[in-house]
């Protein structure tokens, strides 16, 4: 196949760190889909133990303040972590994917507006864009997945530009072009496939990023509100708590940066797998 | 001339299910000091033999054989250490020069990397040998170049550049696939004087990829013919230009196109559309 | 010029800003073409040459200067009219390699030009599509094969048939054959002077190698530094060249009975020519670009 196409062979030759990432990354995933048949605990439960109790072999992560157990909601916080994360990162790939593709394609003057603003949201942290939002629409898991989106929408569309402005220069573009095929279709038929699997990889790292955002918005209560168990919320309402039951803090962290580490991995080397100077291409 | 530099035994590179094999059991030593020159019809296999001998071959060409650099087998090599024999020992310029430069960094960054990682140069130093070098390939202005993408070059500029950023590793053996098809004939000139400095100054071994049967007998030392995968001839450039004893080789010749033959052919037609 | 020149350029002038800096390709070059004829473009690499044929099928707009298809100035149609009348005008690029799309099937891309043109049936297209890739000398079962899976001279010949599919009157030929060797050269050089012939094509064709220009093309036009410095019937220019650097390209032709010695080439001086020189004819059909000074001796 093509360089950039993932074969068999190039999977066998895949770093560790890949294997590791994907690992933990679809253990995570599978966590948070078979939450509900894997929690001990209704997590929403009050009293399901004794408050603030430490982790034993009744209630594993412990409980937290309300008795309820943290297992089953670190469980089923992945479940809203992660949804918020894939709906975030798919609705900003398609907006930021698509302003990227109508720069590219799009005459100079619309370009030249188009990236100016791009440009200059890019430069301001995604985290603070999406808080920015927040803070304009009012709190809730709707209006921060949404918020979230938006703010990773500069970071997409540059991505998107980059890659179908050096495709559109190519040779092959331009004689699609001659052959009277029109600008839809082009980007549709011609350039998407190319492009197409360099934008999941960009997916992926935006993804951790939205992960992060998530938990930041809900540990500031902008997010997923209280007895909700997202893994923020659940570090907000455990800071109290932070020397008396520090398991509040730790297995909803941990849960954090485990899923951040994993997508990184994985994005950060793919990256490197649809590089087009990787090497090893004839 | 001392022991080879660069020998291949018994190459065979076959795709999918096995039948079809587009190398089979090239054999060929470079020297130090030499051109060696591999000519032969389209498909015949010259790019694979030269992707096989950087490692570069696509992933589903399955490779046999020995290919041995100063008698260390190569096709052995852990990746990590392949890519420091390849910036190194061996370098090459790319019959596709579109493909092997990153439309999206500078020509600056694109030099000066292998400077930096494999000679040890700094920054400044590096961007300065890149300078140099492109103008011993013919730019006025290497400044100018350096700063400038891919796509605002012409193809011959790339084509340049590819050269450019080949030599200045100054490599011990240069594979150049084709390296002058986007030239005009006075840069042709000046970069095959080069690869001839290369090659008698420092003493590397270059194998020389080409169709044009003129550049053959003005730059390469031996020449090695293929077809259908296979070497069908080898020699020095005066046995097989002068003698050659395959058929093919004969017919390659006579197909040679001079300037002087354009125009008689010219006007034999014309002749006898008049008459 | 007269009015059968199925293209003509006026005066075109294009400038690229690159990092800041201001790049003269092309400096007011005028040709025309017959319909019929193979015009051939040689010169310098980076005088304009591809600029000069990206501007000719309407990749790249001229900074100034007119180009005219069939007689009518481009920029004064409609949209939709230049549109029309740039469908006959086809480019086969310079490299086989980008030139082709990784991921379509050749099929697909030879069959977008039909497509394109109006054939919505897909099953007439692949037809068409098996006929053209016979017709290059390629077998009809390719169309599902990848570009990857071909060598460089297939690939040539996919491109061929890509450019053909929209069923041009101009063809701009960027170096085509540069990548081949020799046999195969022939054979795409007679299969563009076949087609060329059948169909009643006009060729711009753009090559650095004398032998082949002198081969395929009716006349040439020799190119420096973004000027066109020497023009005529290729006869005439190759066996009389008068321009400096027409003689520096006629002598770097390689040849037999002569080796590289190597070392740094002994640069020649070279005129440095302004936007008032003026041609000069030679003989019939055959200019030669004047350095200054000699404005006065314009004739013809
Ligand atoms: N990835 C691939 N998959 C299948 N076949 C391939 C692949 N790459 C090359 N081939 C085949 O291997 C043969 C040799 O190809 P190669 O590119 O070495 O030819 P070449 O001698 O360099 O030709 P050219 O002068 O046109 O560049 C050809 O028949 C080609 O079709
Ligand atoms: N997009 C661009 N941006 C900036 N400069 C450009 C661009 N395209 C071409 N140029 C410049 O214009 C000049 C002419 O380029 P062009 O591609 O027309 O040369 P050419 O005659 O085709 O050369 P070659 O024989 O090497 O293909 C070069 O100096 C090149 O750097
Ligand atoms: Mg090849
Ligand atoms: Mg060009």
């Amino acid at each position: 196949m093509t360089s950039t196409t993932v074969t068999a062979a190039t999977l066998r030759s895949l770093p560790f760190t890949v294997i590791l990432g994907t690992g933990l990354a679809l253990l995570i995933i599978a966590a948070a889909l078979l939450a509900p048949y894997l929690a001990p605990f209704d997590p929403m439960r009050m009293a399901a133990g004794p408050r603030l109790a430490a982790p034993s072999a009744a209630h594993l992560f412990g409980t937290d303040e309300f008795g309820r157990d943290l297992l089953s909601r670190v469980l089923m916080g992945g479940r809203l972590s992660l949804g918020i994360g894939v709906a975030a990162v798919v609705s900003g790939l398609a907006i930021g994917g698509l302003l990227g593709l109508l720069a590219a394609f799009s005459g100079r003057l619309v370009q030249a507006v188009l990236l100016r603003v791009i440009d200059v949201l890019y430069s301001f942290p995604d985290t603070l864009i999406a808080l920015a939002l927040v803070a304009f629409l009012g709190p809730g898991i709707e209006n921060a997945t949404l918020a979230i989106a938006i703010s990773l929408v500069p970071f997409y569309a540059r991505v998107t530009y980059g890659l179908a402005a050096a495709e559109r220069a190519k040779p092959y573009i331009e004689a699609a072009q001659l052959a009277g095929v029109r600008p839809g279709r082009l980007v549709r038929v011609h350039v998407m496939p190319n492009i197409g699997q360099s934008l999941i990889v960009m997916g992926t790292l935006g993804f951790s990023s939205a992960i992060l955002s998530a938990a930041g918005l809900s540990f500031l209560g902008l997010g997923v509100q209280p007895p909700s168990p997202e893994w923020g919320a659940i570090l907000a309402s455990g800071r109290n708590y932070i020397t008396k039951a520090p398991w509040i803090l730790l297995f909803p962290g941990v849960a954090i940066c485990l899923t951040v580490l994993s997508f990184n991995l994985i994005g950060d080397s793919l990256r490197d797998l649809v590089d087009p100077r990787r090497k090893g291409r004839p | 001339m001392s022991s080879p530099y660069l020998s291949v035994r018994d190459l065979s590179i076959s795709f999918g299910s096995g039948e079809f094999r587009a190398v089979r059991n090239v054999s060929f030593d470079l020297a130090r000091g030499e051109i060696l020159a591999l000519v032969g019809e389209s498909g015949s296999g010259k790019s694979l033999t030269s992707l096989s001998v950087m490692r570069l071959l696509p992933e589903a060409a399955r490779m046999t054989g020995r290919i041995e650099i100063e008698g260390r087998d190569i096709a052995v090599l852990p990746p990590r250490q392949m890519e420091d024999v390849r910036g190194a020992k061996i370098g090459m310029i790319f019959q596709e020069p579109m493909t092997s430069l990153n439309p999206v960094l500078t020509i600056a960054r694109q030099m000066t990397e292998g400077l930096i990682r494999h000679n040890g140069l700094s920054r400044r130093e590096a961007l300065a040998a890149a300078a140099t070098c492109l103008e011993d390939v013919g730019f006025a202005e290497p400044d100018r170049v350096l700063r400038q993408y891919p796509h605002q070059l012409s193809g011959g500029m790339r084509q340049r550049v590819m050269i450019a950023a080949a030599l200045a590793l100054k490599p011990g053996i240069l594979i150049a696939d084709e390296p002058t098809t986007a030239l005009d004939v006075t840069v042709q000139a000046q970069v095959l004087d080069l690869l001839v400095d290369l090659k008698s100054r420092y003493g590397s071994g270059i194998l020389l990829i080409t169709h044009d049967i003129g550049v053959v007998a003005e730059t390469a030392d031996r020449v090695a013919v293929m077809r259908g995968g296979q070497i069908l001839e080898t020699g020095t450039v005066d046995e097989v230009l002068g003698a050659p004893t395959h058929e093919y080789t004969r017919a390659l010749l006579a197909s040679h196109l001079t300037v002087e033959k354009s125009l008689r052919l010219r006007k034999d037609e014309t002749g006898v559309a008049t008459s | 010029m007269t009015s059968t020149a199925i293209l003509e350029v006026r005066d075109i002038r294009k400038t690229f800003t690159a990092s800041g800096r201001t790049v003269h390709a092309l400096n007011g070059v005028s040709l025309s073409l017959e319909k019929g004829e193979t015009l051939g473009i040689i010169g310098e690499s980076g005088s304009g040459k591809s600029t000069l044929g990206r501007i000719a099928v309407g990749l790249d707009t001229a900074t100034s200067g007119s180009l005219l298809v069939e007689g009518e100035r481009l920029d004064v149609l409609s949209p939709s009219l230049r549109r029309e009348k740039l469908r006959k005008c086809q480019m086969i690029f310079q490299d086989p390699y980008s030139s082709l799309n990784p991921r379509l099937t050749v099929g697909r891309q030879i069959g977008e030009g039909l497509f394109a043109s109006g054939v919505s049936d897909w099953r007439e297209i692949r037809g068409t599509v098996a006929d053209l890739l016979e017709r290059v000398g390629l077998k009809r079962e390719f169309a599902e094969r990848y570009p990857h899976e071909f060598s460089g001279g297939q690939r040539q010949r996919i491109a061929i048939a890509r450019a053909l599919a929209p069923g041009p009157e101009i063809v701009v030929a960027d170096e085509p054959v540069s990548a081949l060797d020799v046999s195969i050269q022939a054979q795409i050089l007679d299969l563009l002077a076949e087609i060329g012939r059948e169909s009643l094509l006009s060729y711009l064709f753009i090559s650095h190698d004398m032998a082949v220009v002198a081969r395929l093309c009716d006349r040439i036009a020799v190119m420096h530094r973004g000027r066109v410095v020497e023009s005529g019937p290729v006869a005439a220019v190759i066996e009389n060249p008068q321009h400096p650097y027409t003689r520096n390209l006629l002598d770097a032709v390689p040849r037999f009975g002569r080796r590289r010695a190597g070392g740094k080439p002994t640069p020649v001086e070279l005129p440095r020519h302004e936007d008032g020189d003026a041609f000069v004819a030679v003989s019939e059909g055959h200019l030669v670009l004047q350095a200054g000074g000699l404005r006065a001796a314009k004739t013809v």
